[in-house]
């Protein structure tokens, strides 16, 4: 049994934020909040050139072949300075999808294309039925002459305004699961595209897909197969974000512990008081808590093992504990950490979406409760 | 990262499972024992025996001491598959006396003591907490005043289980009133059988019970002092390098969750099988998924000792959290019972023996002994976190 990071892990850990430390700040966090793509292209190239886009596609697609486990380790740093733009939409939900069920010619024209910045992708699954089931997607792809033309509308789609291609998912068949991958170009006919206003200022969008027609060759996996993918790359989103909620909950603990040192009250420090230490301690327990069942969870769906229970506990616990260190964290800081100035907010916002992106804590513990055997 | 145990520790805990399974002579799945109840202790002293003859009991002490210096993940598995299943894998001597006399013992005191604490002979009380000190423990005010080759002591110590058949007693006392608190305490070795001491036993609310021992001029040889006169808190604090993970908690948690989820599984309310309510199936899963978290970060408590890295403030978090855990979890299954919550063991109509209803009102206890969770929320904000003191 090993819980610690390996030298690879440790050195890509460590150059992570090295790099991140010094090109995310959070006053290029806060400036990419107005901004309208919501990252620049040259924090793009930057990531591109840090191989990270890669990181999880075997070499033969122009990727670095390394495994879950090491994305989640650099997820750990990107949450942890909430580095704004498409990574996670494209490696994880549209690169992830496209490895796992794409054809020879689809992995080798689009992995590699991603791989080097040069193609963003999403997940385009969820509507406005909000569900994580198969009976929540009500587009339908109705088979056509030389190829499908689909139907229907998504919603929180994320980074869609600037993706190139959505992986959209649609119901091609009578049964619940039926349901199929296409992958559709953002400027086809009947494709349109807009943005929502949300919590955490991240870019997720509405698509209307009206009479969009694509080709046979757009299918992604098998007809009426695809649950399958989108389950896997559920999995691996779930926790993924549970990755960037630890990075993210260890960083508010770590700046509430250095506030509450400084700031003074009544002639001393307010982290001299027990309440404050305590709501501390709780946030370390929190924090704590999250990290190795996230690490527990990532581990198992590395290896290729059986992870329902894992990945459910997973994103039950870390999506409500990162919502307490939050909450405790606004209550150490008091008024400044209101304020739009300060970080407190920045995150607080952030762990809303994240706590409900790949399922909330009540969707998962039914699973976990299914899992049990009742 | 990797999450899987090696061969031999999977091949250990499967020796473990089998080994109590066959020889615990009562029954594990429907019973828990009160070591501090006397007609348990009896049982459990017998079990701990059977322990001592695979090597088991005191695996964790040096090979020089009789022990097989076992690894933390080993002592961890042994901990975690007895408590799952309701037993002791050890007790204060071989957890405290035995490796606090190997560090700071005579050669007198080793060869007197540590075969009988390896072999089960010796039950143990513990003489630390008093009426006017608990949380602040060096507080302490029994007083132990030296005559001739003799402490006279004289105070009283509380809380521990004397009443239980205790043979010896390990305390601490102060034998230097001037110095600074924690600078005058002494820890001293005294029989129980020995004049002036006597047992007080406090009715718990849990139907069992706790000792006041109250000292009157009782005589301890010095050859019972262990390390350094007025060292004592110094030596109580030593503890050799054993897994202090804590994981017992969630094993004994997950064993109980078992027993809610089979209830849930066959019993009714207003027509409905419980275990199809949709409140109670989000409870039993926040129970699973708490359990879950502990357990792994007691896993981590056991890698960091592993690895030399001292568990600061994991070891505190794992305690707090462990024994809340444990209480809120049995405040649930009280919540199950509905009605029948009420009825305690021996009543008509009780479910499941009764364990529930003493359980919950037991589980108050572990968030208060052993470091209450208040302290530990300091300890993990000042030693973990750095936060400046009050």
């Amino acid at each position: 049994m090993d819980l610690g990071l390996n030298e690879a892990q440790q050195m890509l850990k460590n150059s992570a934020r090295e790099f991140l430390d010094s090109e995310c700040t959070s006053d290029y966090v806060r400036a990419m909040e107005e901004d309208e793509r919501g990252y620049t292209a040259e924090m793009w190239q930057k990531i591109a050139e840090q191989g990270w886009l890669g990181l999880m596609f075997p070499e033969e697609y122009g990727g670095f072949g390394l495994n879950f486990m090491d994305l989640s380790i650099l997820l750990e740093e990107t949450g942890r300075v909430m580095l704004p733009g498409p990574l996670f939409s494209t490696v994880l939900m549209g690169g992830m999808s496209i490895l796992n069920a794409g054809s020879e010619e689809q992995k080798k024209e689009l992995l590699p294309q991603i791989a080097e910045g040069q193609l963003i992708v999403t997940l385009a699954l969820t509507e406005p039925t909000a569900s994580w089931d198969p009976q929540g997607i009500q587009t339908v792809a109705t088979a056509v002459e030389d190829g499908w033309m689909i139907n229907g509308i998504k919603l929180f789609v994320p980074n869609a305004h600037v993706s190139d291609t959505f992986v959209v998912a649609a119901r091609t068949g009578e049964e619940d699961m039926d349901v199929s991958l296409f992958l559709v170009d953002r400027n086809a006919n009947g494709v349109s595209e807009t943005l929502l206003k949300t919590i955490a200022s991240d870019r997720q969008s509405e698509i209307v897909l009206e009479d969009v027609k694509v080709p046979s060759s757009a299918l992604l996996g098998n007809i009426n197969e695809g649950w399958g993918t989108i389950k896997r790359v559920l999995d691996l989103g779930a926790v993924g974000k549970c990755a960037e909620m630890v990075g993210g909950s260890q960083e508010v603990l770590d700046m509430t512990v250095e506030y509450v040192k400084q700031r003074t009250q009544f002639g001393r420090p307010i982290g001299s008081f027990q309440a404050i230490q305590h709501h501390c301690a709780n946030m370390a327990t929190d924090v704590e808590g999250s990290r190795y069942i996230t690490y527990q969870a990532a581990w198992h769906l590395s290896e290729d093992l059986p992870s329902d229970q894992e990945v459910a506990m997973a994103k039950a616990y870390v999506s409500d504990a990162y919502r307490r260190v939050c909450a405790l964290g606004h209550q150490c800081h008091g008024a400044i950490g209101f304020t739009k100035e300060h970080n407190m907010q920045l995150y607080s916002r952030r762990a809303k979406a994240a706590e409900l992106a790949f399922g909330d804590s009540g969707y998962h513990l039914e699973n976990v409760a299914r899992n049990l055997g009742i | 990262m990797d999450f899987k145990l090696n061969k031999e520790d999977e091949q250990f805990r499967s020796e473990v499972a089998a080994f109590v399974n066959q020889e615990l002579p009562w029954d594990w799945r429907n019973r828990s024992l009160d070591p501090d109840e006397p007609e348990d202790a009896v049982l459990v002293k017998e079990f701990k025996k059977k322990l001592a003859g695979q090597g088991w009991l005191t695996m964790a002490w040096p090979e020089e001491y009789g022990g097989s210096s076992a690894s933390h993940v080993k002592q961890m598995i042994l901990n975690e598959e007895m408590a799952y299943r309701g037993v002791p894998a050890g007790d204060a001597g071989t957890r405290m006396v035995g490796p606090i006399l190997m560090l700071y013992g005579t050669d007198e005191q080793k060869q007197e003591f540590l075969p009988k604490i390896a072999g089960a002979d010796i039950d143990w009380a513990q003489g630390y907490s008093e009426p006017d000190s608990g949380s602040d423990l060096a507080s302490l005010q029994t007083r132990a005043v030296e005559d001739g080759d003799e402490f006279v002591v004289n105070g009283s110590k509380i809380w521990n289980n004397a009443h239980s058949g205790a043979d010896w007693m390990f305390m601490l006392a102060r034998t230097e009133q001037d110095a600074p608190k924690h600078r005058g305490i002494s820890f001293l070795l005294t029989e129980m059988k020995s004049p002036g001491i006597t047992i007080e036993k406090i009715p718990m609310m849990w139907n069992a019970h706790r000792s006041l021992v109250t000292f009157e001029d009782l005589r301890i040889p010095k050859k019972n002092l262990v390390g350094e006169q007025n060292m004592g808190w110094y030596v109580g604090a030593a503890l050799l390098d054993f897994e202090r993970s804590g994981v017992d908690r969630p094993a004994r948690a997950k064993r109980l969750l078992e027993d809610l989820v089979s209830y849930c599984q066959v019993t009714k309310r207003n027509g409905r099988l419980l275990s199809d309510d949709p409140i109670i199936r989000r409870k039993l899963a926040e129970a699973a998924v708490q359990i879950e978290s502990c357990r792994m970060m007691c896993y981590n408590v056991v890698w960091m000792q592993s690895k030399e890295m001292i568990p600061n403030k994991e070891a505190s978090i794992t305690k707090a959290y462990g024994s809340e855990l444990t209480h809120h979890i049995y405040e649930l299954g009280m919540e199950l019972m509905g009605m029948h919550g009420q009825l305690e063991p021996g009543s008509k109509y009780v479910p499941l023996q009764g364990r529930i209803e003493n359980g919950f009102m037991r589980s108050r206890g572990g968030m208060v002994a052993a470091g209450t969770s208040e302290i530990q929320r300091n300890v993990i904000a000042s030693r973990g976190l750095g936060l400046p003191r009050g």
